[in-house]
């Protein structure tokens, strides 16, 4: 096996290179059948944090794991399974997605002061088999609501898998 | 922020007398931001399923061709070295990562990004925005023409500067394979100083974020060529056969 290039954090300046319109909306916000999906991001001293950027990677309602392209575009491509947030300056983080026909969304984190991404997953809520600390609570207006503890006692559990 | 270069260097190497990893270390102290944002606990080792198999498809649709030539994106030539950095992106087995989406940011010949958050006095560039896209081909090449970006001032510790770089945000076939990374210029005297290069504490690893000046692809009397392969483990796909390419 070849050896990995290594990571390197995203750093403070990336929101010019990342972000772009739409990037949130797997779905458009609001439309039928969509469900928001937040929460924050906080540090070891519970401080938002307000330059992290968060991707999620799941399957469409019928749990299929969608392989088509036009994420970054977003025009008539249909359902990609893919999108991407940019904090606030709260540390907040929004998705409009559809609930997934399987039981997680697969999430990256990326954030200025962590020096490579971590992998985790949100759960739906009552998903069978759901990790421990991974599963999204759902708020009164329907929306699903997950947050990302870097460290602490909340602290989210990260992954590692094979072959890395 | 009286730390001195001198102090944060002496941390480094204590930490890189340890024991050398490939990865960066979460936990780094020499980059004072770690901090409160590392995870204490373990990663826990998962066998990837269902949206974790495969990565996000970006085509055509998706980037324009000329969003790879950092340097005609705004009606006017930006201030600097003209570059181009090429390579592929592979594998851990050395099979090409095809037709897939590259990101790139850097700063402007001054050391200046065109980002809202960056104070550095050093002029801005009207002419860069330093933000490139590309897929790659079906032999996994990438290539973007830019401007080499200057080293800038950070507020780590005194004195502190970054080394040259160009960020690069990668996919591959797997989602598990997701990567954001730096990469570096060769001969550079700052990344040896650098808590963010160094934190990637074997050196041989921190080798493959330096790229190497590539002659063959230095243009007369126009550019400068530079070559960089980027490995992205993780693909959980059975190896069938070594590459064709």
């Amino acid at each position: 096996m070849t050896e990995a290039t290594p990571g390197q954090t995203v750093g403070p300046f990336f929101h010019h290179a990342l972000a772009y319109p739409g990037d949130a909306e797997l779905v458009p916000f609001g439309s039928a059948g969509s469900v928001v999906l937040h929460g924050h991001v906080y540090d070891g001293e519970g401080t938002p944090v307000p330059d992290a950027m968060i991707e999620i990677r799941q399957a469409d309602a019928s749990g299929v794991v969608p392989a088509v392209g036009g994420s970054l575009r977003r025009r008539g491509a249909g359902f990609t399974g893919w999108g991407r947030c940019c904090t606030d300056s709260s540390g907040h983080y929004w998705f409009s997605t559809v609930e997934p026909g399987l039981p997680f969304f697969a999430v990256t984190v990326f954030a200025r002061g962590l020096l490579d991404r971590l992998f985790t997953r949100i759960y739906l809520p009552g998903a069978e088999g759901a990790r421990d600390g991974l599963v999204a609570s759902r708020e009164d207006d329907g929306r699903l609501r997950f947050d990302i503890h870097l460290q602490g006692p909340s602290e989210t559990p990260f992954f590692t898998f094979p072959r890395m | 922020m009286t730390t001195s270069q001198h102090e944060i260097s002496d941390e480094i190497a204590k930490i890189q007398a340890d024991s050398p990893t490939g990865a960066p270390l979460l936990d780094f102290p020499p980059y004072r931001s770690t901090l409160l944002r590392h995870p204490t606990k373990e990663l826990q080792l998962v066998d990837p399923e269902g949206a974790e198999l495969l990565a996000p498809v970006f085509g055509h649709s998706d980037v324009a061709p000329v969003e790879s030539d950092l340097t005609i994106q705004r009606g006017g030539e930006p201030i600097g070295e003209r570059i181009r950095v090429h390579g592929r992106v592979l594998d851990g087995d050395g099979r090409p990562v095809r037709r897939q989406l590259v990101e790139i940011w850097q700063a402007n010949a001054a050391g200046r990004y065109s980002h809202q958050g960056d104070q550095h006095p050093a002029p801005l560039d009207p002419f860069f925005t330093g933000v490139g896209r590309c897929l790659t081909d079906d032999h996994g090449w990438y290539s973007f023409t830019s401007i080499k970006p200057g080293p800038y001032p950070w507020r780590n510790h005194h004195n502190a500067w970054r080394p040259a770089h160009i960020h690069f945000s990668l996919f591959g076939t797997d989602f598990t394979q997701r990567l954001i990374t730096q990469m570096y210029f060769p001969g550079d005297q700052l990344l040896a100083l650098d808590p963010i290069a160094q934190s990637i504490t074997d050196p041989a690893a921190r080798a493959r974020l330096i790229a190497s000046y590539d002659h063959s692809q230095s243009e007369h009397e126009w550019l400068l060529g530079y070559r960089w392969d980027i490995v992205l483990t993780g693909s959980h796909a059975t190896y069938l056969e070594p590459s064709d390419d």
